[in-house]
C-alpha cells in the first residue's frame, strides 16, 4: 500500500491478529510439568489469549511461546500445581 | 479419558491486543464459544475496539461493526432491521459494551432496543470503570472504590453512591431474558449464553470482567477475584425470565472484605465501611433470594 487511494474503500480485516506475537510481552514464562498434570484443561478454559493448547482430548496441554503474555492465571488455576512461572531472563 | 468441558473452537485469534489478564477478552473467548460462527457483533469504543487489533488485522473471527459510544442498541436494532429485510433468520445479533456504555453513554438507545424488543443479545461486559480512557468512574463503579475521578485524598472523594441497577431498570424496561455471568464460571456462562440465542426478544447478560491494571491486582488473580465477587455475594450469579428469577450458584460463603482486599483500588476502606458494604450486600442478597424460586440446574 502506497498512498490512501490503495486503501479498501470500507474497513474490512484482511488477516487475523495471529501474526502478532504477544509472546514478546511476557516476563514470567509458564511451564507445564506433566508429572503432576491431570489432564484436567482447567488452564485451557482460563487462558484470556487462547495459548493453552489441547489438540487432541485426552494429550495434554501445551503452551503456545509465540502469543503466551505471561499472565499466570493458568498457573494461579491449575487445581494439582503443575504449571509454574519462571522468570525469562532466568531461562538461557 | 480427560474431556473438554466447553466447546473446542476458538473465535478469538491469538495476537489480540488485551492486557495480559484481561477478563473482557476471556469473557469474549468463552461467549464466542457459545455464540457460535454464525454471529454479528456490534461494538461501541471501549478497551474492546483496541483488543480487536489494528487493521489490517482483526481479533474476532465473526464480523464486527465499530461505532460511536451511544449507539449500540439502535446498532443493533438496524442489523436485525438489515437481516429481516433479507430473510436471515438464523443469524445472532450481539451488542458487545462496555459498563460506561451501557448503564451511562448507551443508555438510552438501549432504552430504544429494548422497547422496540429487537431481537438481539446485549452484553454488558462490566469491568466497573472507563478503564480504556485511564479508569475514570462510571456508573457501574463500586460503592467507595478508588477510580481517577474518585481519587480519595482529604475529603475522602471515593464512588459515593452504589453500582446503578442496571438489571432492575431493564427488567422493568421489557427484556426477554436476563442473566449475570462471570469468568470465574464458564460452564455456566457457557449455558446460559447458549440458552440467550433461544429466547426471541431482548436479551441482557451482564458479565463481570476484572481488569488488572483497574482494579490494581496481579493479572494472575484476574479470575480468583472474580470467583471471590460472586463466593461473598457482591456479584450473584442469576437469571431473569418471564417473571421469574432463579439463583444459579448459591456460593455466598465468604466475608466481602476478602474480596475488597484482594484489590488495591479497595485498599483505603476502613472497617466501617468495609461493615457498611457487607450491610449492603447482606441485604442485597436476601432481596435476590427471596424473588428467587430457588437454585437452577444450569452450570
Ligand atoms: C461520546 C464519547 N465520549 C468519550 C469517548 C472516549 N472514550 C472512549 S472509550 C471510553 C471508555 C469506555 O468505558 P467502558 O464503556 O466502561 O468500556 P471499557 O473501556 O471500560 O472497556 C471513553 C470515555 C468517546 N469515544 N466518545
Ligand atoms: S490445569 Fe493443571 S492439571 Fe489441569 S490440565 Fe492444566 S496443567 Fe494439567
Ligand atoms: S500465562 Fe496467561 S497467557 Fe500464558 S498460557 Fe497461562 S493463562 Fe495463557
Ligand atoms: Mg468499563
Amino acid at each position: 500500500m502506497e498512498t490512501y487511494r490503495d486503501l479498501p474503500q470500507s474497513t474490512y480485516s484482511l488477516q487475523t491478529t495471529e501474526s502478532v506475537r504477544t509472546g514478546t510481552w511476557r516476563t514470567f514464562r509458564p511451564i507445564i510439568d506433566t508429572k503432576k498434570c491431570t489432564r484436567c484443561y482447567t488452564c485451557w478454559k482460563f487462558c484470556p489469549d487462547v495459548s493453552i493448547e489441547v489438540r487432541e482430548e485426552g494429550e495434554y496441554p501445551r503452551v503456545d511461546y509465540d502469543h503466551c503474555k505471561g499472565c499466570g492465571i493458568c498457573a494461579n488455576e491449575c487445581p494439582t500445581g503443575a504449571i509454574e512461572m519462571v522468570r525469562e531472563d532466568s531461562i538461557c | 479419558m480427560p474431556r473438554l468441558t466447553l466447546p473446542k473452537d476458538e473465535l478469538v485469534s491469538k495476537g489480540h491486543s488485551g492486557c495480559a489478564g484481561c477478563g473482557a477478552t476471556l469473557l469474549a473467548r468463552l461467549c464466542l464459544k457459545a455464540l457460535g460462527p454464525k454471529t454479528i457483533i456490534n461494538s461501541p469504543a471501549c478497551c474492546w475496539s483496541v483488543v480487536q487489533g489494528v487493521w489490517p488485522r482483526a481479533a474476532l473471527k465473526v464480523p464486527v461493526i465499530d461505532h460511536a459510544f451511544e449507539c449500540t442498541g439502535a446498532v443493533s436494532s438496524g442489523i436485525r432491521a438489515a437481516l429481516d429485510a433479507k430473510g436471515i433468520d438464523d443469524v445472532i445479533v450481539v451488542g458487545w459494551a462496555g459498563d460506561g456504555g451501557t448503564v451511562d453513554i448507551g443508555l438510552q438507545a438501549l432504552s430504544g432496543a429494548v422497547d422496540r424488543r429487537t431481537d438481539f443479545i446485549y452484553i454488558m461486559y462490566d469491568n466497573e470503570a472507563y478503564m480504556n480512557t485511564g479508569i475514570q468512574c462510571s456508573g457501574c463503579t463500586p460503592l467507595y472504590a478508588w477510580t481517577n475521578t474518585t481519587p480519595g485524598g482529604k475529603n475522602q472523594e471515593w464512588k459515593q453512591v452504589a453500582k446503578k441497577p442496571i438489571m432492575e431498570m431493564l427488567i422493568s424496561n421489557g427484556i426477554a431474558y436476563g442473566a449475570t455471568v462471570s469468568i470465574a464460571y464458564p460452564e455456566d456462562l457457557v449455558t446460559k449464553v447458549k440458552k440467550a440465542k433461544t429466547i426471541r426478544g431482548t436479551k441482557f447478560i451482564h458479565a463481570l470482567s476484572s481488569c488488572p491494571p483497574g482494579w490494581k491486582i496481579p493479572s494472575s488473580k484476574s479470575v480468583e477475584v472474580a470467583r471471590l465477587a460472586t463466593q461473598t455475594g457482591i456479584f450473584p450469579l442469576y437469571e431473569y425470565e418471564n417473571g421469574a428469577y432463579v439463583l444459579n450458584k448459591d456460593v455466598k460463603t465468604k466475608p466481602v472484605e476478602e474480596y475488597l482486599m484482594s484489590q488495591g483500588r479497595f485498599k483505603h476502606l476502613t472497617p466501617a465501611m468495609i461493615a457498611e458494604v457487607q450491610r449492603r450486600v447482606d441485604e442485597d442478597y436476601a432481596a435476590l433470594k427471596a424473588k428467587c424460586k430457588g437454585a437452577g440446574a444450569s452450570g
